[in-house]
């Protein structure tokens, strides 16, 4: 930074000059001191404590021992990662074909409009509401479950739940799909026409054209959003709490419940939790910003 | 994969209306059965009469409006100065505005706690840490919504211009470059007040009254007013959505709040 002005070289008569410091950096001091308070210095507190003697205050990586020594906890972390690679491989490959079917489907122009604007709608419903929209669809009485037994069938009889994993999952899709459309949308848009058109005159049939042209400029776009839609549904707490009580063994769950008392007994063991979850969501950051430059070369 | 090809994308189309609509007619229908027999709105006269009802609601819209406006005061000069003048500090605030996609809220709302619930910081009860808080929160919307209007505006010359005529930083933050990004800033704005009208998290342990907690305990008790709920609270996203979309066409961030 190049806030002082050094004093002239080879100038022996001149006086001296006071340094002159800029002092623009201030003005975004006020919101370096707001993230300090209220994001940084949390956040910080909340890793510090995670290698910390919970008596002692040492350091120590005794609490992540103890985190890897407990099969609960260690299951926790299983079931928020199954979830989330299930909701993300099927809301990414579900949200892929419903925006390349609105784009480039041959569809009318304004299914494509109004695709944009549910999914901007859906993503943000989330949380106690949709829990409940689910409930009031699926549950033992809920809209459709009477409807499938007026037909005859009761899917509670054919091992449906809607408290347990694939139910929680079914759930998720409904937020994670429609930010798969809204991610991809533009990498979709930037697919060129002209190379299908060449593809097409070169004789390629429609499979040649995804396995060699499309599916490799897509898929960085693809996979990175992928990981984009891990990093929601690792992260979501308030959807699966309200639609089972708490019941499923997630990550976050194991949080909140730490949250409102110590019930791990092991302060330190709740800090340790929370950190190995902030370092899933930090590698998968990374990986959706790397995949990310890699599809800008095509894509622009 | 002409004529094959239609077929498939409607195919695809009608599956994810279907996945839209469903819970919500299911929803909706649920909502009007709280008289036995009949269809009636009953469920939603009920909720309105219950007075935790309009508290909650009422909390939380006065938590989005004063998320909005310390958003505003926090991030437009930072975004406006770091455009003009201070360059070299951009990677430092993008990255700072993107944490809260790192940290999830549970383990964000769990730092707070645990830190502003003992000396010398001993603040955990007071309203000023959740909005602070919803603020965080809606940092990656808002400050990229802002980011993206002076974008599209000449930062440089408005400001030369309106010192060249004698206004202050004030003045021309205010009067000149603020009504330049207005649809940039609502647009962030709705965001911010869509997220924080559906967020649990935060309210929840922080013990403050909102709609998403008294929704939470409302699932407990009774089976027809909380769907009643759950119809007004999509109604408020989908109003706040709409107008987004209204004023921002083309504007490009509204992704995700907190699940």
């Amino acid at each position: 930074m190049n806030t002082i002005n050094s004093v002239k070289r080879g100038a022996p008569k001149a006086r001296p000059v006071l340094p002159k410091i800029s002092w623009a950096w201030l003005g975004v001091m006020p919101f370096f001191l707001f993230a300090l308070i209220f994001l940084l210095y949390p956040s910080s507190n909340l890793a510090l404590r995670s290698f910390q003697d919970t008596n002692t205050h040492a350091f120590t990586l005794g609490n992540f021992v103890h985190l890897l020594q407990n099969p609960g906890l260690i299951n926790a972390y299983w079931t928020s990662i199954k979830i989330s690679l299930v909701t993300s491989v099927g809301g990414g490959i579900f949200g892929f074909f419903l925006a390349y079917s609105a784009i480039r489907g041959g569809l009318p122009r304004f299914m494509r409009t109004s695709l944009m604007t549910f999914c901007g709608v859906a993503s943000n419903f989330a949380g106690i509401p949709l829990a409940f929209a689910f409930i009031a669809l699926l549950s033992p009485s809920g809209v459709l479950t009477g409807w499938l037994m007026a037909l005859g069938y009761n899917p509670y009889f054919h091992g449906f739940q809607l408290y347990t994993f694939w139910g929680l999952s079914m759930v998720y899709m409904y937020f994670q799909f429609p930010l798969m459309v809204l991610v991809i949308a533009p990498a979709i848009d930037g697919l060129r026409r002209e190379w299908l058109e060449a593809a097409e005159n070169l004789g390629a049939s429609t499979f040649q054209y995804w396995r060699y042209v499309a599916l490799p400029i897509l898929l960085p776009s693809i996979l990175g959003t992928m990981i984009l839609l891990f990093g929601n549904s690792f992260g979501a707490f308030a959807t699966a709490q309200a639609l089972t009580g708490g019941s499923i063994n997630l990550v976050t769950i194991r949080i909140g419940a730490q949250l409102r008392g110590d019930v791990l007994g092991d302060a330190g063991l709740g800090y340790a939790l929370a950190f190995g979850m902030v370092f899933v969501m930090a590698a998968a950051i990374i990986g959706y910003t790397s995949l990310q430059r890699q599809s800008e070369r095509w894509l622009r | 994969m002409k004529r094959g090809g239609k077929v498939w994308s409607w195919f695809w189309m009608i599956l994810g209306i279907l996945y839209f609509f469903l819970p919500l007619v299911a929803t909706f229908l649920f909502s009007l059965r709280a008289k036995k027999g009949i269809l009636s709105f009953l469920a939603y006269s009920e909720l309105f009469k219950d007075s935790s009802f309009i508290k909650g609601f009422s909390y939380s819209i006065l938590w989005g409006f004063l998320t909005i406006i310390v958003g505003i005061l926090i991030f437009v000069p930072t975004a406006y100065w770091v455009r003009l003048r201070v360059p070299q500090f951009r990677t430092a605030v993008e990255f700072i505005t993107l944490l809260p996609f790192v940290i999830p809220a549970i383990v964000f709302v769990f730092g707070l706690v645990r830190t502003f619930s003992q000396p010398p910081f001993l603040i955990v009860d007071s309203p000023l840490l959740l909005v602070a808080g919803y603020t965080v929160l809606s940092m990656p919307y808002m400050y990229r919504s802002i980011d993206t209007g002076l974008r599209s505006i000449d930062v440089q010359t408005l400001t030369e211009a309106g010192q060249s005529l004698g206004a202050g930083w004030g003045t021309i933050l205010f009067r000149i470059i603020l009504p330049n990004i207005r649809v940039a800033i609502l647009s962030g704005a709705f965001l911010s007040f869509a997220i924080v009208i559906g967020e649990y998290i935060l309210a929840q342990y922080l013990a403050k009254p909102a709609f998403a907690p008294y929704l939470a305990y409302l699932i407990q008790q009774k089976a027809y007013e909380p769907a009643a709920a759950t119809i007004i609270s999509f109604a408020l996203t989908w109003a706040c959505m709409g107008i987004i979309n209204l004023f921002g066409r083309g504007q490009e961030g509204q992704i995700a709040g907190g699940h």
